[in-house]
């Protein structure tokens, strides 16, 4: 046996299986749209606004609700106590903004 | 055609052989190769179906959730307010919502109680709905068995469970405890006239921004929260993480890279020597070349394939067991659910490209240099 047969072999094989999964995520997708369009009936119908993923905080439970200093809820200075708190993004501080007395102002 | 076919699996023949005589280090190269492609693929598939399922879901979240701010922090909004809200042009309705959070010291878990806007989902007096993270971390398994929640020490109500949802809805429902407006007053202490925070309905969505505007300059100490925002918080959770996943395989990426450098452009003397034999018996440079190209070629596509064939598997057969914690979070009742397969097509041919290319790219300039010289050169 030339030594190209089993390796093209099991090319092949690994091919065919990563074609047979990319089908799989596209017809499975389909079957779990149902699923997808229930829950979204849900969140439509209690008005949820955040997956219950990390329930330890109320920054991380509900973080597109939370406070503007979530780094710093409980007390001034106060670091994160939770573990999750590391794996969300810092928020962007702001890029523009401007001081002002009156509204034209700052519109200026 | 035929013919250059022909040299070429000769060659690939030629390739193979050679690096069978160095079996256990060429082993070992591609399954290095293939574990660095798997945790990057896992990242990448395990992110982009949790960002694709979020967004699917979250595209019906309320379309602007008013809170109320004091001393910087969310604080309760009276009734009142919401008449005001409601009465802003370009609003079509505004509710008052109660939720809060219940910290459970028998689980250790927090579980977020509701007040459901919705009439059909509200329970009946003295009983709750419940997601089913709740049920498992309070081992509620039999049908009928009540939900006991204490506030202090001394402390205990009872609760019937009329419903649970179902795995389905896991993602989004996991911690919740739905009550009735009464109930949830009476248990958390709240006073009659005061909620938690206003969702508000839209009448024509492309008008949220103005809306918003203006609201947020007649009442400055409310802060609106569009459903935008909330989609793009998740976006940006998601990246966030995909990308601390991916900086931590990096350290293992650079591992390789180095270990593939070593294998790959540093063309060991035998390796020097193959090449000066090759071409003094009258191989080409092209020849030689190509010969090259087919082991790099070999290794890395071998490696990609299997990496992201074991990667998906990892991740929506198995669950995504190694990364699921850190992408998930830690949570004591984090949801347990499947995610629906998805696949970007983008992502991969990117992964593709950057895992297979360097690779060849490494191994052919040492090579071309060794095979461009003269033999007699290259063999001394």
């Amino acid at each position: 046996m030339r030594p190209t047969t089993p390796v093209f072999a099991a090319l092949a094989l690994l091919a065919v299986l990563l074609t047979a999964e990319l089908a799989h995520a596209r017809f499975a997708g389909a079957s779990a749209r149902e699923r997808l369009a229930q829950e979204a009936a849900l969140v439509a119908a209690l008005g949820l606004s955040d997956p219950a993923l990390f329930t330890e905080a109320r920054y991380t439970r509900h973080p597109s609700l939370a406070d503007g200093m979530a780094a710093f809820q409980d007390n001034p200075m106060g670091f994160d106590h939770f573990p999750s708190g590391s794996v969300m993004p810092a928020p962007r501080p702001p890029i523009s903004g401007a001081l002002g007395f009156s509204a034209e102002e700052v519109t200026q | 055609m035929i013919h250059w076919l022909r040299l070429q699996r000769s060659l690939a023949d030629f390739t193979l052989a050679a690096l069978g005589r160095r079996r256990g280090k060429n082993t070992a190269l591609v399954l290095t190769y293939a574990l660095v492609v798997f945790v990057l693929a896992s990242a990448m598939f395990f992110a982009a179906a949790l960002r694709h399922e979020t967004q699917l879901v979250l595209a019906d979240a309320p379309e602007l959730t008013v809170q109320k701010l004091v001393l910087g922090r969310q604080a309760q909004i009276e009734a009142e307010v919401i008449d005001q809200i409601a009465a802003i042009r370009g609003i079509s309705g505004a509710k008052g919502r109660l939720w809060g959070y219940y910290y459970d010291r028998i689980s250790g878990a927090n579980y977020t109680f509701m007040v459901p806007t919705d009439p059909d989902l509200v329970p009946p007096a003295g009983s709750v709905i419940i997601g089913e993270g709740i049920a498992r971390s309070r081992d509620l398994e039999w049908s009928g068995a009540p939900l006991f929640l204490s506030r202090h020490v001394g402390d205990l109500q009872k609760f019937e469970v009329v419903r649970s949802f179902e795995g389905d809805s896991a993602l989004m429902t996991s911690d919740l405890v739905l009550m009735n407006d009464a109930d949830f007053r009476s248990f958390f202490n709240v006073e009659p006239g005061l909620f938690t925070d206003v969702v508000a309905t839209i009448r024509n969505p492309k008008e949220v921004g103005t809306i918003v505007e203006k609201a947020s300059h007649a009442m400055p100490d409310l802060r609106f929260v569009t459903r935008d925002d909330i989609l793009r918080t998740y976006q940006k959770v998601f990246d966030w993480r995909e990308g601390l996943l991916a900086a931590l395989a990096a350290a293992g990426l650079l591992a390789f890279v180095i270990f593939a450098a070593e294998k790959a452009s540093g063309l060991s003397a035998e390796e020097a020597r193959e090449v000066g034999i090759l071409k003094a018996v009258g191989w080409d440079t092209r020849d030689v070349i190509a010969m090259k190209l087919w082991e790099g070629g070999l290794v890395s596509l071998g490696a990609f394939l299997l990496g992201t064939t074991l990667a998906y598997l990892h991740v929506f057969a198995f669950g995504g067991g190694i990364f699921a914690p850190v992408l998930k979070g830690w949570s004591v009742i984090y949801p347990d659910f499947a995610l629906a397969p998805h696949v970007d097509a983008l992502q991969l041919t990117t992964l593709a490209l950057l895992t297979v290319v360097p690779y060849v790219a490494a191994t052919l300039v040492p090579i071309w240099r060794a095979a461009s010289a003269d033999p007699d050169a290259i063999m001394r």
